[in-house]
């Protein structure tokens, strides 16, 4: 049972298991990126998905795409509006149509729509924010339909931690720290490569030619590339790797 | 060393951060400092199994505990934590509603089995309260998923509604989830009570470690009971001197997220103490509790006293075992206030923490008055808004909304009489004052909610609103703009069409 497994494995799980609750990176010896590890939604993965050899080569992440650039304090309701919180998250329909109404609430003042109406995904791969991004409620909602619209990154100063730990423990989006106030160097529309990389990850924003140092994701990262925290918990043996029947 | 920051405000002192012995946390700047503290801290959280915790920088060892670290190491199973720490945590309380608990099941259930059971079946509590009475089919349906997933596991408490015609032919349902769990004695001092809200802080009041969590931590915690955590460390808040009549608990903690800003507890915990929270109501706690999480706090707590037993016994039999801060416990940041100097505040479109005195808002002219959620419709806020409403014995020149947050709250609100009103009701002056009927109970406009929610904002106006978050879109319209306030600032400025300081109509 799932619980005695977790009992069992306390003393040694430290060592394996990432925190993927308030840490933001830290440095860890080496990263293990698996490139076959396909980020698909938690919601469409099969529970026998898991259970891959931990011993893969050390690889670069890399995303690239179109940046879409908001300020500081953008809290949950305007990512996504509670109307449309009655969508279950876990129900594979009702994830997309969170993805379609990704960051909806945001003003007018927003000119360029993260999600275009009547698309159900987004153009924009990484998201640019500054200070105490996705404060707010503790809706997970919020990190999901960023994932479900398609995007693969959030690149801000910081983050409120509900938020963080969702987005780790969903394995959604990678929340990536930056150092500087990238949000105010970099616009919307802006082509930018993220790499995480062993040591430095960086953002590069192609449009200006302007290169920003990420704080490493650590821990945070094999989480979030095995797809979560339950499918992290299972490939570290945590938990058993099937779905008890 | 810690930053030396100047207070130009003459009610604040704050003292430098006590020497903690972490380097990390010499730099208490909103900006880097959970970055730069998880840096150095790292290595000791990767090799729990080292038996030596030395603090290297200072040579001091700290052996005290503050109250969050003590709830946390009990609950771990251990003698000791430090912030910092990641600890697995056995949870005493797990709570869910109606938005959120299809979605943390749904993931218990694909990752523990179709036919898994719950950790146990009566320490989780599943309150509906979100979206109850809509049309919305699919916020009824999430209301249904609930009702068979607490069938299937027999949970204990659930506070079910079906007749959503009338909340009062539902024994069962209570409302606001927040404000049921203290009512109906779940929030014990010492234990630790997890909710997929972010209010979940309010329950703090009671001395004990609460916070909000997402689906997914949710899901892992109904098949597990234990949910991993890294310890904060805290920040205390010393409140003094007698509350002014015209002051409440709303205007405390408005006072002090506009002082730390929204980010300014950000990974903390925020430890209310001093001789004015002792003489705060259980209700007055929770208000000042709830909005923690405005201030990004981690989870917000009061030692328990008297005042708290005696709510707690009353409701509850099950034992619990207090927890207080060591003499020589750490603490991240000191805050001091002389209440006795404090005016009501609000908090203006659009942030929690951009503060402002009532009364330099008095020509701000507002559209509507929001009284109600677990911030602002317990049944303390409705008496003082009455108490407002007669002592100026006025009508309302504005739409005002009154949504009590539980049943109890709602047939207080008929039952009760009001202190120095000759014997009337709370209802009984609000329909005196020309205020909406109170409506059923429930999260209502708070959030905005589906399109025919109650009192709901539909167009670009103006409200002086009890509620929590006064982010663009909160109450439905982007442009609507929010006055976050307490109940007798909302009253009062009910009664004006403007913003306004209660002392206009207290005195």
């Amino acid at each position: 049972m799932a619980a005695s497994s977790l009992q069992s494995l306390n003393p040694t799980f430290s060592q394996t298991l990432a925190s993927p609750n308030t840490s933001p990176p830290f440095r860890s010896p080496f990263l293990r990126f698996n490139s076959s590890f396909n980020l698909k939604p938690l919601s469409t993965r099969s529970s026998s998905f898991i259970a891959r050899s931990a011993a893969e080569p050390q690889e670069r992440k890399t995303f690239h795409g179109l940046c879409y650039v908001v300020g500081d304090n953008i809290d949950t309701d305007q990512i996504i509006p509670a109307e449309f919180l009655t969508l279950v998250p876990s129900n594979p329909d009702e994830y997309e149509k969170l993805g379609s109404y990704a960051l909806i609430g945001l003003p007018a003042s927003y000119k360029d729509r993260f999600v275009q109406p009547g698309e159900m995904k987004t153009k924009y791969s990484i998201i640019i924010g500054g200070e105490n991004f996705g404060c707010g409620s503790s809706r997970e909602h919020a990190p999901v339909c960023l994932g479900a619209a398609g995007a693969k990154a959030v690149v801000a100063q910081s983050y409120a931690r509900i938020f963080f730990r969702n987005s780790v423990a969903t394995g959604e989006v990678y929340p990536l720290d930056s150092e500087v106030r990238v949000c105010d160097e970099c616009k919307t529309g802006d082509v930018a490569t993220v790499e995480l990389r062993e040591g430095d990850s960086v953002l590069i924003n192609h449009t200006t030619g302007k290169e920003y140092k990420l704080k490493p994701i650590g821990d945070a990262g094999p989480v979030i590339d095995a797809g979560g925290i339950f499918a992290y918990a299972r490939k570290a043996g945590m938990i058993p790797s099937a779905a008890a029947a | 060393m810690a930053s030396a920051v100047i207070s130009s405000s003459p009610f604040v002192c704050k003292s430098p951060a006590k020497d903690l012995g972490f380097s990390s946390f010499r730099k208490p700047s909103q900006i880097s400092i959970h970055g730069c503290q998880k840096k150095s801290i790292s290595r000791k959280i990767v090799s729990v199994m080292a038996p030596q915790r030395s603090s290297s920088t200072s040579g001091s060892v700290k052996t005290g505990m503050t109250m969050t670290e003590k709830i946390l190491a009990k609950a771990a199973e251990k003698s000791h934590v430090v912030p910092g720490d990641n600890i697995w945590v056995n949870v005493d309380v797990l709570m869910t509603h109606d938005v959120c608990g299809p979605g943390a099941f749904g993931i218990f259930k694909r990752e523990f089995g179709e036919n898994a059971k719950v950790w146990d079946s009566e320490k989780i509590v599943v309150i509906p309260d979100h979206y109850i009475f809509t049309t919305d089919k699919r916020a009824n349906r999430n209301v249904d998923i609930m009702r068979e997933h607490c069938r299937e596991q027999n949970i204990k408490y659930f506070y079910d509604i079906t007749d959503l015609g009338d909340f009062r032919a539902n024994p069962d349902y209570k409302g606001v989830c927040h404000v049921a769990l203290a009512q109906e004695g779940h929030c014990r001092p010492g234990e630790v009570l997890l909710g997929t809200d972010s209010h979940t802080c309010t329950a703090g009041a009671f001395g004990q470690f609460a916070t909000g969590i997402g689906n997914t931590d949710a899901g892992f915690v109904l098949g597990t009971g234990k949910i991993l955590l890294k310890v904060p460390p805290t920040m205390r808040f010393i409140l003094d001197g007698e509350m002014p009549s015209y002051l409440q608990a709303k205007d405390l903690i408005l006072q002090i997220i506009g002082e730390i800003s929204v980010a300014g507890a950000t990974y903390k915990t925020m430890e209310f103490s001093g001789t004015t929270i002792e003489s705060l109501t259980m209700e007055e706690r929770m208000t000042l509790c709830n909005m923690v999480v405005e201030a990004g706090g981690k989870n917000g707590v009061i030692p328990p006293d008297a005042t708290t037993f005696n709510y707690v016994e009353n409701r509850t039999s099950v034992p619990f075992q207090p927890v207080y801060s060591d003499g020589n416990a750490s603490f991240v940041a000191d805050y001091r206030f002389d209440v006795s100097k404090l005016e009501p505040v609000v908090a203006k479109p659009h942030s929690p923490d951009n503060r402002a005195l009532a009364r330099e808002c008095k020509d701000v002219k507002i559209d509507r008055v929001y009284i109600g959620s677990c911030t602002g419709g317990k049944t303390e806020d409705f008496m003082a808004a009455a108490k407002l409403f007669h002592a100026a014995g006025k009508q309302v020149k504005v739409p005002t909304f009154l949504v009590p947050a539980t049943q109890k709250v709602w047939m207080d609100v008929y039952a009760l009489p009001v202190p120095g009103a000759g014997g009337k009701t709370c209802a009984q002056i609000f329909e005196e004052a020309g205020c909406d009927t109170p409506t059923s109970p429930s999260c209502g406009a708070c959030l905005g909610g589906p399109a025919d929610t109650y009192a709901r904002l539909n167009e670009p106006q103006v409200c002086v609103s009890t509620t929590n978050r006064n982010f663009p879109g909160r109450m439905g319209h982007k442009e609507g703009q929010i006055y976050l306030a307490s109940p007798y600032t909302a009253a009062a400025s009910a009664l004006t069409g403007h913003v306004t300081d209660p002392r206009e109509f207290l005195q």
